[in-house]
């Protein structure tokens, strides 16, 4: 990576790269919190027909038409006129801002196909290399992109930071905002306008079939680490500039790789460890926990089988015979070794007895089982046959402090609906 | 004991009575300048595209008030306050804050919108919610500064959420969410304060604390005008009603206002059910009427 900053074209790419996360990472992230991600997707399409008349228009004029000053021009406008065409689609008509995007989008890139193909027909457009808008190839940028791509995003980054206060405002509470006086109406456009640029100069690298994702992703997976909305916009500019270098790099030393797609698959590889990894939002940790609390359950009941068959001749202490225990719901071996090394029962011979902190462990399961089931059916008068299905799942999620109520609540009782004995303090 | 009788509140639709158009109305016999209503609306009527949501308003509030405005789902109630604030274009009349329009008083009006009005997975703390209260005395390009933080600080603790200023917003339950906004409307330092459903979804110590928290506020000589839904808890918690149903059926102190009769003139034939707790209401009306 260090390397590639003194190879000149490597550099360009990266550079150029980083920029365009940083930028759209950045825009991104408000973009998501006002849940406008798909408006991202309708300007970048919307942009390719700008870029293709910005072409013509300079050769026309006698200019030159692949300056990139010129062609991001172009971009800008139509890329605008999307965006005012989905605002008045929605204000103006009974549809709704996913049918605005989808006709926009539809539209505005059809046409870009259309004026794209007419003028390869004609000559010159492959020459210029406008075939780069669509999937992106950040091996051809050159160090005048890059001062245009730096001067629109350092703008973009510039208001952002200077507005920032009013656009969290507006993120989160518009008509609050509204109140106290800000022109909403305008920080909205505004925004959108940031949004607009910052799709514009990600286009050469990204392309405009998939800029949207820069737009979305790097957002996303920044939401996942961070709770904060300062933090969330710069930490999405990072990964938006991970993302894009490591795509950039990837598809410049491959060659023949579109620059777009693999910028896309690096951030969707970012966005993937994110909805997983993050501290309290992963899902690894989710399912972590689900898998100890289902294994705790488990265990639970191992305990309480035990406890039955002691009840039936009140001798808690005694070692029932493993395949007598296993009979009941099929223990497995696994969990009977991890109870015994917990110091829950003890193993002897082909027996499993219950120590005393199994035994009180298990006490308060088959309380909570019998409180529970008495409390369905004194309270909600349920039917005796519709109590221990529930009680099954509730005897190992209820708190204490909630089964203490239950308990003084129905008078501390001693037997349970189907007159078994509620246990109290450990028989052993 | 009830104060003297607001000047101007004046009921009903039509033209606007003598009352509320005189600037000194002939009745008040204390300090010559009356102080302006709080809130006031002369034929105010809105509409959302060409349906019509409030109708020829001709309302004045007085200063000083705890204020219900009740009437069904739909009635207006929520544009009436919007109305207020200059969030919804007018068909026709206007609106007065204090007798000035609301753009010259801004800073002395609060306003509390719905809760789930927003996205409270927003990623935000407490903290920075309530410092929002303050963005319209910041300025622009400036971030809060330290009396911002200390007004935040004092509404938070107001409110009794201090311990909980760090905590990010989706992790609040719906009483600690609406306390939050509350906070933010604390934290503007204003005269009047508009509320869309405080009590909406809280539980029953929340809605104590506010209804104690509102209190404080009257009595402090500030106006507080609350959307509310509750019919039974009304009366025990304003001074004044106002009862809307597109049009405004009528205005004035609680115990003149919530009457059956003009209850019924609110919900229209959908009252039917709740026959049996308006006779309810009278009673608990008429206890609130006697002086305390």
């Amino acid at each position: 990576m260090i390397a590639a900053l003194f190879d000149p074209v490597l550099r360009d790419v990266v550079l150029g790269s980083c920029l365009l996360g940083l930028v759209s990472g950045a825009l991104g992230s408000f973009a998501l919190l006002r849940k406008q991600s798909l408006l991202g997707d309708a300007l970048a399409h919307a942009a390719l027909p700008g870029v293709c008349l910005a072409f013509l228009a300079g050769r026309s004029m006698g200019l030159d038409p692949k300056h990139p000053l010129l062609l991001l021009l172009g971009a800008l406008l139509t890329a605008w006129i999307g965006t005012l065409g989905v605002l008045a689609i929605t204000r103006g008509t009974r549809l709704k801002q996913d049918a605005a995007i989808g006709i926009v989008l539809s539209v505005f890139f059809g046409l870009g196909i259309a004026m794209l193909t007419f003028l390869r027909d004609v000559g010159g457009a492959s020459q210029a290399g406008l075939d780069k808008f669509l999937f992106g190839q950040a091996a051809a940028l050159v160090p005048r992109d890059l001062v245009v791509m730096g001067a629109l995003g350092a703008a973009v980054l510039g208001l952002l930071v200077l507005l920032f206060k009013e656009f969290a405002l507006l993120s989160f509470d518009a008509q609050f905002g509204a109140s106290l006086g800000l022109p909403i109406r305008r920080l909205e456009v505004l925004l959108t306008s940031l949004m607009v640029v910052a799709v514009v100069v990600g286009l050469q690298t990204v392309g405009v079939v998939l800029m949207a994702a820069m737009i979305v992703t790097p957002a996303a997976a920044a939401r996942q680490w961070t709770d904060r909305l300062g933090r969330m916009v710069a930490l999405a500019g990072v990964l938006g500039a991970v993302s894009g270098v490591s795509g950039a790099v990837i598809s410049a030393l491959a060659r023949n790789l579109p620059t777009g797609p693999v910028i896309v698959l690096c951030a969707t590889a970012v966005l993937g460890v994110s909805l997983l990894f993050s501290p309290r939002r992963g899902l690894a940790w989710a399912a972590v926990r689900r898998l100890r609390n289902r294994r705790r359950v488990r265990l639970e009941n191992l305990l309480k089988d035990l406890w039955r068959l002691g009840e039936m001749d009140g001798r808690f202490e005694r070692a029932r015979a493993i395949s007598d225990v296993t009979a009941v719901r099929g223990a497995a071996r696994a969990d009977i070794l991890r109870a015994s090394r917990d110091g829950l029962v003890a193993l002897e011979g082909t027996g499993l007895r219950l120590t005393t902190a199994g035994a009180s462990r298990a006490g308060r399961v088959v309380r909570n089982h019998r409180l529970w089931e008495l409390y369905l059916a004194r309270r909600l008068e349920l039917p005796q046959d519709h109590l221990h299905r529930d009680a099954e799942d509730m005897e190992h999620a209820l708190e204490d402090d909630v089964l203490e109520q239950i308990d003084e609540a129905l008078g501390r009782p001693s037997r349970d609906p189907h007159g078994r004995p509620i246990p109290r303090g450990s028989p052993l | 004991m009830t104060p003297p009788r607001p000047p101007g509140a004046s009921v009903g639709g039509g033209a606007p009575s003598p009352d509320a158009s005189a600037p000194t109305p002939a009745r008040t016999r204390e300090t010559p300048p009356a102080p302006p209503p709080a809130l006031e609306f002369h034929d105010l009527t809105v509409a959302y595209h060409t349906k019509p949501v409030l109708w020829d308003f001709d309302l004045a509030i007085p200063d000083g008030k705890l204020v219900a405005v009740v009437g069904p789902n739909g009635a207006g109630k929520s544009t009436l306050l919007k109305a207020a604030l200059d969030l919804v274009p007018l068909v026709s009349g206007f609106a007065r804050v204090f007798g000035r329009p609301y753009s010259e008083v801004r800073h002395r009006v609060a306003y509390v919108p719905q809760r789930e009005s927003v996205d409270w997975d927003f990623p935000a703390s407490v903290l920075d919610v309530v410092l929002m209260g303050r963005y319209g005395r910041v300025g622009w390009f400036r971030r809060p500064g330290r009396a911002d933080r200390a007004a935040a600080t004092d509404a938070l603790r107001e409110v009794g959420m201090l311990e909980l200023a760090d905590r990010q917003i989706s992790r609040l339950s719906g009483g600690q969410q609406q306390r939050t906004f509350l906070a933010r409307a604390l934290a503007q330092d204003a005269s009047l304060y508009l509320m869309d459903e405080p009590f909406a979804g809280v539980d029953a110590v929340t809605e104590r604390s506010i209804i104690a928290l509102l209190r404080r506020l009257r009595d402090g000589g500030k106006s507080v005008i609350c959307v509310h839904h509750d019919l039974q808890t009304a009366p025990d918690y304003f001074d004044w009603a106002v009862l809307v149903n597109m049009r405004l059926v009528g205005a004035g102190p609680m115990a003149e206002t919530f009457t059956h009769e003009k209850l019924q003139q609110t919900y229209g034939g959908r009252l039917g059910i709740l026959e049996a707790a308006a006779t309810r209401l009278l009673k608990n009306t008429e206890g609130a009427a006697r002086p305390r």
